[in-house]
């Protein structure tokens, strides 16, 4: 299935063009995403200033979708309304509706509070508590009030699906500033998963973190994708290719009359197409390094 | 390599050898420019050290335990600064109770809840920096008319101190106090929203912890501040003659400042040198309160 805001300009291009991304692992991906969350004709503005225009997308459970694109594409405020994360900014709204679960997270009565329990969020910049190891796992079940039989056996069970536990357990107690950058966001990701969501948010998780320690969370989201779903904002077009099942690619427009520039989806695909095949123009340029 | 040329053709090159024999840091304008600044400092450092020592050469004979433990006393030979003591602690004690809590409480609020576009939030915020400048007397009138509005004969009392104290520093520990709160990076928010915590929640179990010792420190150079005022006091009588300790928040009192001004303007040379001794005791005092302000910042000052 291919998604596009307008009519692809380019031919198709040849399969293989692009030798040098390896394409996700092999695994077999539905040809169309189930919809755990969609996005309904979604505008986002800050104030006047249209930041995303118009976004259908549907993305599909326990699956992983990248959203890429250039720099001010709207990729990361995309992603940020998922969860209405994007409320806590001045002057943010969003049109259209954002359907989670056959429900719309914008729609009057629903707490933003539980939305983002149940959709969690992974931020640039690893961004533990200044607390314990321990606290900082400990504090997200305990804000949210979940019945737990022990907080011990639930730290331990975070930390362990997130291939922390073998190198934090004799130092729960210790601080998490301790930790190095990748072993911190690692505890972010335990962190999030501690209050038992059903999305998890990255929003370029990995670029503030060396290629080994990328590499470790890369592995860990293929784990996570088997319990969670997944959704990616990543700069690294490699990293795309590697961990995602799904690819939304996504440009900045400048409208014709005002010359404002705003955020739009140009194409979403299987990655395996979108890195092999794209049928849009501006896509095949954006990947085989043309612009951006 | 070619000769640089500027824009109009005009060959630009290096006036002055390199080795000019002489130090470039060391020109005459530079030299008195430096001497000016050195200057300045000298002045302002050398009149403070005067100061400490003629304090110190005035009172150093009356710096004994005969100061904390006795009554003031028409013999200067016999009179110590008990009951000013005694009422410094009553009234700070008392102003840390009454500003700590409405301080913090009206930061927190201007910092995380109110929503800063709302022209009524840019106006308190505003005002809050105006308070901060403004005259300490002007807090003890304000008090004065308050206590009388209240029918209030005695008004040198332990509380009506502390409350026109407590106006006087209430706008700066406002101003600490919200510092403090954005010192807290941006992150530390985000992040405990996204675990699904309210806002409530995430400024009283991360942003206020994270803020506290910048909030002890603002707060205790705030009541040191309070400590050494003499002038919002006075206003509400306290330059009485009290031969009792104070013992409640209706007790009357006096305070060291006080204290040290009622005794300078004694004509006996013994009451000059009680003033000097208490002086340095209140000096003493305010230099420990710094020292501890400055501690708690560097020990739990955190690294993001």
């Amino acid at each position: 299935m291919s998604t596009s805001t307008s009519p692809s300009t380019g031919a198709a291009a040849p399969a293989a063009a692009h030798p040098h991304f390896q394409a996700a692992e092999s695994r077999r991906v539905a040809e169309t995403p189930s919809g755990l969350i969609r996005c309904e004709d979604v505008n986002v503005y800050y104030g006047d200033f249209r930041a995303v225009t118009g976004v259908n997308l549907e993305f599909g459970r326990n699956e992983i979708t990248a959203l890429i694109g250039p720099s001010g594409c709207g990729k990361s405020t995309l992603l940020r309304s998922l969860n209405r994360m994007n409320d806590l900014v001045d002057g943010a709204r969003v049109e259209g509706n954002v359907i989670f679960q056959e429900e719309d997270i914008y729609a009057k009565g629903v707490d933003p509070i539980e939305v983002r329990r149940r959709i969690g969020m992974v931020f640039q910049k690893p961004n533990p508590f200044p607390k314990s190891i321990y606290d900082n796992i400990a504090y997200g079940p305990r804000v949210t009030g979940m019945k737990v039989d022990s907080m011990d056996d639930l730290v331990e069970e975070a930390l362990t699906r997130s291939a922390l536990w073998g190198e934090v357990k004799d130092k729960l107690k210790q601080s998490a500033f301790g930790l190095s950058g990748g072993q911190q966001q690692r505890l972010c990701i335990a962190r999030t998963i501690a209050v038992q969501p059903d999305v998890i948010l990255m929003d370029e998780p990995c670029s503030a973190l060396d290629p080994i320690a990328t590499s470790r969370i890369e592995d860990l989201m293929h784990e996570l994708r088997k319990d969670y779903t997944i959704i990616i904002v990543t700069h690294n077009m490699q990293q795309a290719a590697r961990v995602a099942d799904r690819t939304a690619f996504f440009t900045a427009l400048a409208d014709e009359t005002t010359g404002d520039r705003t955020g739009v989806l140009v194409e979403y695909d299987l990655t395996k197409n979108i890195f092999e095949q794209p049928q849009d123009q501006r896509t095949e340029d954006y990947i085989s390094g043309r612009f951006g | 390599m070619s000769t640089p040329t500027s824009a109009t053709g005009r060959v630009i090159q290096a006036t002055r050898p390199l080795n000019t024999g002489r130090n470039g840091e060391m020109r005459p304008t530079a030299l008195i420019f430096l001497v000016l600044l050195w200057l300045s400092l000298f002045v302002a450092f050398a009149v403070l050290i005067t100061l400490l020592i003629t304090i110190f050469i005035t009172g150093q004979n009356k710096l004994t335990w005969n100061l904390v433990t006795n009554f003031p006393s028409a013999d200067p030979e016999e009179a110590g600064a008990r009951p000013a003591i005694l009422g410094s602690v009553w009234a700070i004690g008392a102003t840390a109770v009454m500003t700590l809590p409405l301080g913090i409480a009206a930061a927190v609020h201007l910092e995380e809840f109110a929503d800063r576009k709302r022209w009524f939030n840019k106006f308190v915020e505003l005002n809050v920096q105006n308070l901060a400048a403004v005259p300490s007397i002007v807090y003890g009138l304000l008090a004065l008319a308050f206590l009388s509005m209240l029918g209030v004969t005695n008004k040198n009392i332990v509380i009506g101190g502390a409350f026109a104290l407590t106006l006087l520093i209430l706008p700066v520990i406002i101003i600490a106090t919200r510092e403090a709160l954005r010192a807290v990076p941006r992150e530390i928010r985000d992040g405990s929203l996204a675990l699904g915590a309210s806002q409530w929640q995430t400024t009283w179990r991360q942003v206020l912890p994270a803020s506290v010792p910048g909030i002890a420190t603002g707060s205790i150079l705030a009541l040191s501040r309070a400590l050494g005022e003499a002038a919002p006091l006075l206003v509400l009588g306290a330059l009485v003659y009290i031969t009792f300790d104070p013992n409640g928040l209706l007790s009357g009192y006096t305070t060291l400042p006080i204290q040290i001004f009622n005794w300078t303007g004694r004509p006996q040379e013994g009451f000059h040198e009680l003033a000097g001794a208490t002086s340095l005791l209140l000096l003493a005092v305010l230099i420990l309160m710094n020292a501890l302000a400055i501690f708690i910042r560097n020990k739990f000052q955190k690294r993001w």
